[in-house]
């Protein structure tokens, strides 16, 4: 059970070896002794690496294998972890090349297989499974580039801006049944995500997205942007006319 | 056939979703029992526990406040029957006419007997009466077989009465009690209010003079630091004799002196209590107590139950909620007390009801609170760091062998309350002897691993 200070006792994390994912297992690890995280990722170097530092955190970590694109069997995996899910964070996605994205069926394909259609069918089994325990946080992984698209990476945003309908949806329809959603807009991350690329105004860390997410969770909030400052940008950005919009540097 | 409702204790934190039925005779119940789900059932009252026991995430609740009949009542015992979903209130009201009063009455009227018995309550009086179950004297238990059996504190199923007794409604329901009564010749009680100026004081006071008072409390700063560290307002009294009254008051000696003056609105925004006015809210209220004062006569709801006079005083918190946390130390360990106490003061989180109390001895139960001991219940909303601090209190608590109260805990650690109920296991041994399927469940049983 989550606790009166949003605590959870088990946590599941889908995309469990990405950095923000780490960072909020790292940060409910330290208020939560012996925390249960179950570590839905690809099997791997990465998720041994990620299981193992968990570990070391003083958690007791179940791996299992998890593809965003294998839509089929996500309601399977969802239904077998064991013990009630406290706090589900849905954070797998791709970035992608941006101008690939747009020219390479392929490659708009795969982004929109991961980070719509596959978030979309993870979202579903976490809906049943919440149903039927009567509670339980999901912790959406969503992003700015979904708010407003743009000419530099509007594939990305056309999938996180789908997936973020549907949490914010999923979140409404889960209200009477003891269930929350939380819809996390980060602006540009500094992670492996984002290795290379030069960093956006107001860039951030996953160790503050995980922050925001703790505190939010404890308050029971239900939509935030990280850094807090992002929303009243990204109020004005979306207001802007689109000729302005087109001529700003981001 | 029933309807899903998204419930919370009285700190309105953690919510979650359950089908709430209310059964309406003991077929009905019975058939809940028998048809539950995987996630269980579990018993509600008033709703009056600040944390999760009576919510079950996903399963059934059930609301037995319509089984609130008085059976029976033995003026010569003097003792009482009723079934359990009686509240205190309604209890008191029906009794005090007649000059009897419940032996054992806490914070608030508004709980059912069956909660009482559950949560094994305490009142003022712990230091010379013990708690709830100390006065009961017979249980009528409906089992998750069931089967209704009977249960009294020496004779049969003793092991399952204590198990009841502070097991927070995981061995079955109580369908029916028998609670042994005191006699009264008024409603009025005689006080003494003594003001102390810090913790050192406090604690020499209330050792000093406790047992010539039937009811003993202290209210408490936690937002002054420094000297005045713990300074108080004792107030301590007993039931008044009808000779003590004035004219007017002896008029309406046994008369119910408990209104209910106003509500707090359902939607505050944010809340009331915020740091400054919860410190503000200390110094008024040891600013207005007299240095020393005896013998004054009070009625019920001024002595017994300020808060009763605010319906749903818990919304004044805000939409975060709050926790309420209370604990209790050896008398040994008056410094781990008074370190918790420094702990507090200097955290930055303000509480406004911070009540202090000298326990007597503990009964038979293995999950019952009180021990002899020193007791301190604070409320403090949720705020960022409030899990750090109460983390840190536990380990404080642990270390002087210490425990805190399962009716107010909201979040505590399921390894924690281990450590400070040495008789768990026991509990949990009775719990499956009586309910091999684990039937009986809750937000509680489940975060705790009761």
């Amino acid at each position: 059970m989550i606790n009166a200070l949003g605590i959870p006792q088990h946590l599941l994390l889908l995309g469990g070896t990405s950095d923000i994912a780490l960072a909020i297992a790292d940060a409910y690890a330290a208020k939560s002794p012996g925390l249960t995280v179950t570590l839905a990722a690809r099997p791997g170097a990465r998720r041994d690496a990620a299981a193992e530092h968990l570990t070391g955190k003083g958690c007791v970590v179940t791996a299992v294998d998890f593809d965003a694109v294998d839509t089929a069997t996500h309601s399977t995996l969802i239904e077998g972890v064991t013990g009630d899910i406290d706090i589900a964070a849905v954070a797998f996605g791709l970035l992608g090349d941006p101008e690939l994205a747009w020219t390479d069926l392929e490659t708009a394909r795969e982004l929109a297989a991961v980070n719509y259609v596959g978030a979309v069918t993870t979202g579903v089994a976490l809906g049943a499974r919440i149903r039927t325990q009567g509670h339980g946080v999901v912790v959406a992984m969503s992003s700015v580039a979904g708010e407003r698209p743009r000419r530099s990476n509007f594939v990305y945003g056309s999938t996180k801006a789908g997936m973020d309908a549907f949490y914010t949806g999923l979140g409404e329809a889960l209200r009477e049944t003891g269930g929350r959603v939380l819809v996390v807009r980060p602006g540009f991350v500094r992670s492996k995500m984002t290795e290379g690329l030069d960093d956006a105004p107001l860039a951030t860390t996953p160790e503050a997205v995980a922050e925001a997410v703790v505190n939010a969770v404890r308050d029971g909030k239900e939509q935030i942007w990280v850094p807090g400052t992002m929303r009243a940008v990204m109020s004005g950005l979306r207001h802007l006319p689109r000729g302005v919009f087109r001529r700003l540097p981001i | 056939m029933n309807d899903l409702s998204t419930l919370t204790g009285w700190g309105g934190t953690s919510p979650s979703s359950a089908h709430v039925v209310r059964p309406v005779d003991v077929d009905a119940l019975r058939g809940q029992l028998a048809t539950a789900g995987p996630r269980g059932v579990i018993v509600r009252g008033l709703g009056r526990s600040y944390g999760d026991p009576a919510q079950n995430a996903g399963g059934t609740v059930i609301d037995l406040t319509d089984w609130d009949a008085i059976l029976d009542v033995d003026s010569r015992a003097p003792a009482v029957r009723v079934q359990a979903g009686i509240s205190l209130d309604r209890l008191l009201r029906a009794l005090l006419p007649l000059g009897l009063w419940l032996p054992v009455v806490p914070g608030t009227r508004q709980v059912t007997v069956g909660g009482a018995i559950a949560a094994d309550v305490h009142g003022k009086n712990h230091h010379m009466d013990g708690s709830f179950g100390n006065h009961v004297s017979q249980l009528d238990i409906l089992l998750a077989s069931g089967d209704i059996v009977s249960a009294t504190p020496e004779g049969d199923n003793a092991e399952l009465f204590w198990a009841t007794v502070g097991g927070m409604g995981l061995t079955g329901v109580v369908l029916e009690a028998t609670i042994e009564l005191k006699e009264v010749e008024t409603s009025y009680f005689v006080v003494d209010t003594q003001r102390t100026r810090n913790l050192a004081e406090l604690l020499s006071a209330l050792s000093d003079g406790d047992d010539d008072y039937t009811y003993s409390v202290a209210w408490f700063d936690t937002a002054t630091t420094g000297d005045a560290l713990g300074r108080a307002v004792i107030t301590r009294g007993n039931t008044a004799l009808r000779e003590e009254l004035n004219t007017a008051q002896r008029g309406s000696a046994l008369r119910f002196a408990a209104s209910q003056h106003g509500r707090v609105p359902f939607a505050l925004p944010m809340g009331l209590v915020t740091r400054p006015t919860a410190r503000a809210f200390n110094a008024l209220w040891y600013a207005k107590a007299p240095r020393h004062r005896v013998g004054e006569v009070q009625d019920i709801t001024q002595f017994f139950h300020p808060l009763d006079v605010v319906g749903d005083w818990n919304r004044v918190y805000g939409p975060h909620g709050f926790c309420q946390y209370q604990f209790v130390v050896p008398f040994s360990e008056e410094a781990a007390f008074t370190t918790a106490v420094e702990t507090l003061a200097q955290s930055g989180h303000v509480s406004s009801l911070n009540v202090l109390k000298r326990f007597g001895p503990g009964n038979a139960s293995p999950m019952s609170f009180p021990m002899p001991g020193w007791t301190l219940a604070v409320d403090l909303p949720v705020r960022p760091g409030l899990d750090t601090l109460l983390s840190h209190l536990d380990q404080l608590v642990v270390a002087a062998g210490g425990r805190i109260y399962l009716a107010k805990d909201s979040r505590a650690a399921a390894a924690t309350i281990a450590r400070m109920y040495p008789r768990l296991q026991e509990f949990r041994a009775t719990r499956a002897h009586y309910d091999p399927d684990r039937i009986f469940r809750s937000d509680l049983s489940r975060r705790l691993d009761l």
